[in-house]
């Protein structure tokens, strides 16, 4: 019975598809699953925003949005019909054509992302062989519409935020890209759910989830914190920092086009946390055997909501870094550990099963995180602190 | 016109639209923006004649395309950054001003 | 051939046509971006999906951003006033469409071309890998000695010069006012001894 919960969602696409004469099968397949991405995704994006603004509050010993719905939980059908009735400004010097055209350009790479994603089992919609380049491929082409936002806004803030996003998002790129090459070493094949059903094994009830090895919780965390950068999320919201530069490359935007910004951000980060799901958490498979009835579309959405609360934790807690702090540790300290990290993967392959592997890839790991961070921190001395007007 | 012939007439095209942008401006960057869409020309054509080509499973023109895409990178970044330190030397990055090697 | 593959390449070639021809440089670049997308989607179409995504990866991820950082970087963002073309470039247009005519011609009446096999290649990353590592080990550890030394030539020529001179004397400034601990000769606490005296007083 828990197999065809599980499989629900299959059974009733082909059902539905079914209806139809054999050409125009694979047409409506498509548009099912677009329709499925587009409904849920989006819902789950308000769902955040609600849960963000509660969470944030609740951290900074207050409450959230309490008034609209039972306990602030319609705060987003306040917000989106605000969002559609305001005028939409744009600057008279603002180049229109690209002004209207930037958060179109942000939302279509962000939802094609979602095409190779395996929420559940055989629930990929494009099963691609080169699943993992498609993803790493169109989150390079969300840059051009962050540079399309902070150019066409003729604003010396917005394009300012626009530079400084963009070389963060291009910086942390690279670490992103190699702690998942570290996976794709270990399994051979970049089709996403090939990846989840190398992980779908269990030893003593535990999952082989690829984050309880030494090279995975490493990568993981890389890739965590890539991820956090990817997004534009505190602590590396420089380019949109409220205090700093107003709203960075959203400066000129008001409006429904404020409201799609915000959407693909959102969506952004939940395609970036599904596929460090999918990469090192097991994606769809659950962490220990006893729970495995359990359908695999909800092992997914826990997994990710489980991040996305991380996230605003994180958001909750961490000061914002400066640019340079924040372009010298992905380039001096994660970029140098995501390197260390793809020759430990290598060494765990070669070792074989046992227990020297664990702590070989252990120690070479810990080392080069205590060695970087040195190398990191040498302006700095971080002795007693010392109050200077306080007296 | 079978398939083959249609991606090389594409090619052939787009070739002589890179090339006409990069003899015709005079902004020293869209000449570069005219040399890559010449790569890319030439990438359409391999790719066109290893897929309609007679031993596609051997991936000769396949992997060529690969390095030609690495190699237009690299060309790219050089390229660009040359038109940068030109424009801080000569404060100019028309193609027209800089024709001499004084200075 | 179907209509995808010529809807996708008219996309491509206008978008070509555009990022040649229009007056504002980002303009220029932004067409670009979408010229190289109506190449990497020919290529989807033509089952090299690798390619494809690659194409996607280098040139509209990085290649197009770079040009845009380029751009920028001279101070071209404006439209000009004045003419964007150089001189002589009716010659260039002429040369154009003697290449564009040979080409033409050598492709529509060649008899030595191949036509379409009947099943689409499946090209698996498994046997791209196995190529590269095996029969193209060489230029590939080729290429990444190029990629290397491109990089580093890039950020040589675009390198401010007087950076490194200008680094040390900022950096030994920001490292001196930390008064050692427990030091009372250190003038910050001295001074604000003598704040509390004349409070005090």
């Amino acid at each position: 019975m828990f197999g065809q919960l599980d499989q629900i969602f299959v059974t009733l696409l082909h059902w539905l598809v079914g209806f139809l004469p054999v050409a125009w099968r694979s047409l409506a397949s498509s548009l099912l699953c677009i329709g499925f991405v587009i409904s849920v995704f989006p819902g789950l994006f308000a769902l955040v925003t609600v849960i963000e603004r509660k969470g944030l509050g609740r951290i900074q010993n207050r409450y959230g949005p309490n008034r609209v719905g039972p306990f602030g939980f319609l705060q987003f059908a306040a917000d989106g019909i605000k969002s559609l009735i305001k005028e939409d400004i744009v600057p008279r010097a603002a180049d229109h054509v690209v002004h209207f055209l930037a958060p179109v350009v942000l939302l279509i790479p962000v939802l094609l992302a979602y095409a190779v994603l395996p929420f559940g089992q055989n629930m990929t919609i494009a099963d691609y062989d080169a699943g993992l380049l498609f993803f790493f491929a169109v989150g390079g082409a969300v840059e051009l519409s962050i540079f399309m936002a902070g150019w066409s806004s003729r604003n010396k803030y917005s394009l300012l935020g626009a530079m400084r996003a963009i070389a963060q998002m291009l910086s942390y790129e690279i670490p992103l890209i190699l702690s998942a090459v570290s996976v794709v070493m270990i399994v051979g094949s970049l089709n996403l759910s090939d990846i989840v059903s190398h992980q779908n094994h269990y030893t003593f009830g535990i999952a082989h989830w690829y984050v309880f090895t030494p090279w995975g919780l490493a990568g993981f965390l890389i890739f965590f914190i890539a991820s956090l950068a990817e997004s534009n999320r505190c602590p590396f919201d420089l380019p949109e920092a409220e205090s700093e530069i107003i709203a960075g490359y959203f400066t000129e935007y008001s409006g429904f086009k404020f409201a799609l910004f915000f959407l693909g951000e959102y969506l952004g980060m939940f395609a970036i946390c599904g596929l460090g799901i999918t990469l090192f958490l097991g994606g769809w498979t659950s962490p220990v055997s006893w729970l495995s009835w359990i359908p695999s579309y909800v092992w997914f959405l826990t997994k990710l909501l489980a991040i996305v609360f991380v996230f605003i934790w994180i958001r909750g807690t961490l000061p914002r870094l400066r640019m340079d702090q924040l372009m010298n540790l992905a380039w001096k300290f994660l970029l140098p550990l995501a390197l260390v990290n793809i020759v430990v993967a290598g060494l765990w392959h070669f070792l074989g099963a046992g227990a020297l592997r664990w702590l070989v890839c252990a120690v070479i790991l810990a080392a080069a995180y205590v060695a970087l961070g040195r190398a990191l921190m040498q302006h700095q001395k971080l002795g007693k602190r010392i109050y200077r007007f306080a007296y | 016109m079978n398939p083959l012939q249609f991606c090389l007439l594409v090619s052939a095209l787009l070739f002589s639209i890179g090339f006409a942008g990069a003899v015709t401006r005079r902004h020293a960057i869209l000449v570069l923006v005219g040399i890559e869409l010449m790569l890319n020309a030439g990438n359409l054509n391999l790719i066109a004649f290893w897929r309609f080509g007679p031993h596609p499973e051997a991936l000769t023109g396949f992997i060529f395309v690969l390095f030609s895409m690495a190699l237009a990178a690299a060309e790219a970044a050089v390229g660009l950054a040359l038109v940068i330190a030109i424009y801080r030397h000569k404060k100019t990055s028309n193609l027209d001003e800089v024709k001499e090697l004084k200075g | 051939m179907s209509l995808i593959l010529v809807i996708t390449a008219v996309v491509t070639l206008l978008a070509a046509v555009a990022a040649m021809s229009l007056r504002n440089l980002v303009h220029s670049a932004l067409t670009l971006a979408v010229s190289f997308s109506g190449v990497a989607a020919i290529y989807l179409q033509l089952n090299a999906e690798f390619a494809g995504f690659t194409e996607i990866l280098v040139y509209v991820g990085a290649i197009a951003i770079l040009i845009v950082m380029a751009i920028l970087l001279t101070r071209s963002g404006e439209t000009p006033e004045k003419s964007v073309l150089t001189s002589g470039w009716l010659a260039g247009i002429a040369v154009t469409a003697l290449v564009f005519t040979i080409l033409g011609w050598a492709v529509l009446s060649s008899s030595a071309l191949p036509a379409a096999p009947a099943v689409p290649p499946h090209v698996t990353v498994k046997d791209i890998g196995m190529q590269l590592m095996t029969q193209y080990v060489l230029p590939l550890e080729i290429i990444g000695l190029v990629l290397t030394v491109a990089m580093i030539g890039a950020v040589v020529i675009a390198c401010k010069e007087e950076a490194p001179a200008r680094i040390l004397p900022v950096v030994a400034k920001t490292t001196e006012p930390q008064p050692a601990p427990g030091n009372p000769a250190a003038p910050i606490p001295a001074a604000a001894g003598a704040f509390k005296k004349a409070g005090a007083a």
